[in-house]
């Protein structure tokens, strides 16, 4: 993926997810396993061995009625660029270089035919944001005509991930490219999931772009590894230094608390 | 039946006993096997392993088994460049017992990766930032060492010996060891350490990250020298096992003290070290990373401070105070005592190491993970067991695995039917009861 660049300057793609909007309504998830042909089996009550790119987590402030309060927070895969961009933490570690950090848009790739499936980048992610097949995808009848022939089938064996939709990145710059522009505008590139919610709850774009609403909202600070500036925007385990790329907004402060202080998070309330 | 291959003076068990023996390790071995194609052949949804548990048991397993194959190089290094003399007694038994961890802990990789067919990625599409990547090289390096200081052993067998050129070849190789036992600590000084690292280098993971000194993060120098600590007490452990089945004293008192004592040490220095880096971590490391120690420790049915206390105190300190103490290690029970608890420690830190790791929860939301093995993991991690106990007992009943048993155990002479058979052998080789007749 490191030669898909078009233009001099980089790309740090990038998502927005307003929490105040998410009613967990799921559709992200469903668009996203649509989108990427992911596998699923006939009992998908184990959560630890399905596959879900991204995945919705069901948090509560703990208080009971009338003062309980919920949240719902989509997590996919958070791209992060850590310290230095391209050190993240399952890319620094993957022995085989089957996972990548491309440098001209910021998307942490995997690339599946080289992952043996040692699953140490499984371990390295504090997100929890990778799966390992482990069984073979078996579809049902009829539904294999209904893939996403821009999206390779995953084998038995190894890990897979939430990698930004690429291939409608690399669908978009070839029709920019017939067209003779170089470009991408902000809405020829976007996510299944952004698409897919109901409540407009995901925003995706370029935030080293200006223009774009995620870099408007955010308010990356690139001198800071990428922290914003919004005072309603958080990471998720900011004191990492993992400097993802996912950006979420709550005007709730039991929520921003309860994402950097466990302790007031009611834990066996937090259900994904 | 056998007797022409059994090393001479010295004295074996017949061979029904012998084939029993093998016979029920056998069995379970082809446990393990059968284990091992399943999960080969259906995938690794064999396993309990998970999303949240990528590393399990069988990682586990693969870093205890090659922090307790230690033994192996650091006697080595020791004896051949240290000059250490009196470990000659023992050092053909801890290459034994490291060539067995480390073929385990190969077989168990095997086992380990999702697509095994594409194992050799690692060396061909390598990623020389990954401590994995450097893990693989030296691991299969250091194998190879362990082959070639193995097959002089091999090659001594009574019947091989009788070959010139294989005997000259021997004594070759015998000559070169040193060379091979400089390359082996070099080896496993990089392999022991990036297995540490590992753990060390999971920016991600706030329990098992470290601060590093250049690239190394500290668990990367804790490692290997766990291994050169604890390495050396299961070498003796197992030779203490050995000499309760064979019911003989194999190695000298002395070599057992020396090494007692320098595993006592390494020992001591160690888990000096290791809680000074449990301090930092606890009240520097973990804390920038917004964790507070009991963060790692509560909330949980497992995992809680008697861990911490298990590994330090119980598999640490104890064991090695007793082992620098002489009177205490001079006391065969007390001995046994100290390499038991040292054996407990090294594999609790591997475990705390790997399998902690996975179950601290770093999201706030997140949750403890919990895990208990298939029964195809733990047939799978019995398995190397099982191999290594029928390579200790082939290699114990066929080569002279102890220089010292022969002189330790003198056989009771049975003149009178070497007399009677008469034979030009039975006349070189003295008294050897077992060969007598079926030579005769």
């Amino acid at each position: 993926m490191k030669q898909t660049g078009n233009s001099d300057k980089p790309k740090r793609f990038g998502m927005v997810i307003d929490l105040d909007k998410c009613t967990g309504c799921g559709a992200c998830m469903v668009a996203c396993m649509a989108e990427n042909n992911v596998p699923f089996r006939e009992d998908e009550s184990k959560k630890r061995v399905s596959i879900t790119w991204l995945q919705v987590y069901r948090l509560t402030n703990g208080k009971p009625y009338p003062d309980a309060e919920v949240c719902y927070l989509p997590r996919p895969c958070q791209h992060c660029a850590g310290k230095h961009e391209g050190h993240s933490p399952c890319v620094s570690v993957c022995p085989a270089t089957a996972t990548d950090y491309d440098q001209q848009t910021g998307i942490v790739s995997q690339i599946y035919t080289r992952c043996f499936g040692c699953r140490y980048c499984m371990g390295a992610c504090p997100y929890h944001a990778r799966h390992f097949n482990w069984w073979d995808p078996v579809w049902p009848e009829g539904m294999e005509k209904y893939l996403n022939p821009d999206v390779s089938a995953r084998m038995r064996g190894i890990v897979e991930k939430c990698n930004f939709c690429f291939q409608r990145y690399q669908k978009g710059l070839e029709k920019a490219h017939m067209e003779g522009r170089r470009e991408l505008e902000e809405h020829e590139y976007q996510t299944a999931c952004t698409q897919a919610c109901p409540a407009g709850a995901i925003i995706f774009g370029d935030l080293n772009n200006p223009k774009h609403q995620v870099h408007q909202i955010a308010k990356p600070n690139l001198k800071k590894g990428g922290r914003p500036q919004n005072p309603k925007a958080f990471r998720l385990l900011e004191e990492l230094e993992t400097n993802t790329k996912v950006y979420y907004l709550s005007s709730k402060q039991w929520v921003q608390d309860a994402i950097h202080k466990p302790d007031l998070l009611d834990q066996t309330e937090a259900q994904h | 039946m056998d007797s022409a291959l059994i090393p001479k003076g010295v004295k074996r068990c017949p061979i029904w006993q012998f084939a029993l023996g093998l016979g029920v390790v056998g069995a379970v071995l082809l446990w393990g096997v059968y284990a091992m194609f399943l999960c080969w052949f259906k995938g690794l949804n064999q396993t309990n392993m998970n999303d949240y548990y990528g590393f399990a048991l069988w990682i586990w397993a693969d870093l205890a088994v090659i922090a307790l194959g230690g033994g192996a190089f650091f006697t080595g290094l020791l004896k051949y460049i240290i000059g250490k003399d009196d470990l000659k007694n023992i050092i053909n038994y801890a290459v034994l017992i490291g060539f067995i961890c480390y073929s385990s802990a190969l077989l168990i990789l095997a086992i380990d990766v999702g697509q095994p067919l594409r194992s050799w990625f690692i060396f061909w599409h390598a990623n020389v930032h990954s401590m994995l990547t450097e893990v693989a090289f030296c691991l299969s390096c250091y194998f190879a060492v362990l082959t070639i200081e193995y097959i002089p052993l091999v090659l001594e067998n009574r019947q091989l010996d009788k070959v010139p050129f294989v005997h000259n070849l021997t004594h070759t190789m015998h000559e070169h060891m040193a060379v091979f036992a400089a390359t082996g600590a070099f080896l496993s000084f990089f392999h022991q350490g990036s297995l540490g690292g590992v753990a060390g280098v999971l920016f991600g993971r706030p329990f098992a990250f470290r601060e590093h000194l250049f690239i190394w993060p500290w668990t990367f120098f804790l490692f290997t020298w766990s291994a050169a600590a604890y390495g050396p007490s299961f070498t003796l452990l197992v030779t203490r096992i050995t000499e309760k089945i064979t019911r003989k004293k194999l190695v000298k008192e002395s070599t057992i003290q020396l090494l007692a004592k320098i595993s006592g040490w390494m020992m001591l220095t160690y888990i000096t070290a290791k809680i000074i880096d449990t301090v930092y971590w606890a009240t520097t490391t973990a804390p920038s990373l917004g964790f507070t120690l009991k963060d790692f420790y509560s909330n949980n049915p497992v995992y809680g401070f008697w861990i911490l206390g298990a590994e330090l105190i119980l598999g640490g300190v104890i064991p090695a105070l007793m082992l620098v103490t002489p009177k205490i290690r001079q006391n065969r029970f007390a001995l046994t005592t100290a390499t038991v608890l040292a054996v407990i420690g090294v594999c609790l830190n591997r475990w705390v190491m790997i399998l902690q790791v996975m179950a601290v929860p770093v999201m706030s939301f997140d949750t403890w993970a919990m895990y208990y093995p298939s029964w195809q993991e733990v047939a799978t991690t019995v398995l190397p067991v099982a191999y290594g106990i029928i390579l200790i007992m082939i290699s114990y009943r066929y080569l002279p695995v102890f220089p010292n048993e022969a002189e330790l155990n003198p056989l009771e002479p049975e003149t009178p039917v070497v007399a009677t058979a008469g034979t030009e052998e039975a006349a070189e080789e003295g008294p050897e009861p077992e060969l007598t007749p079926a030579e005769a």
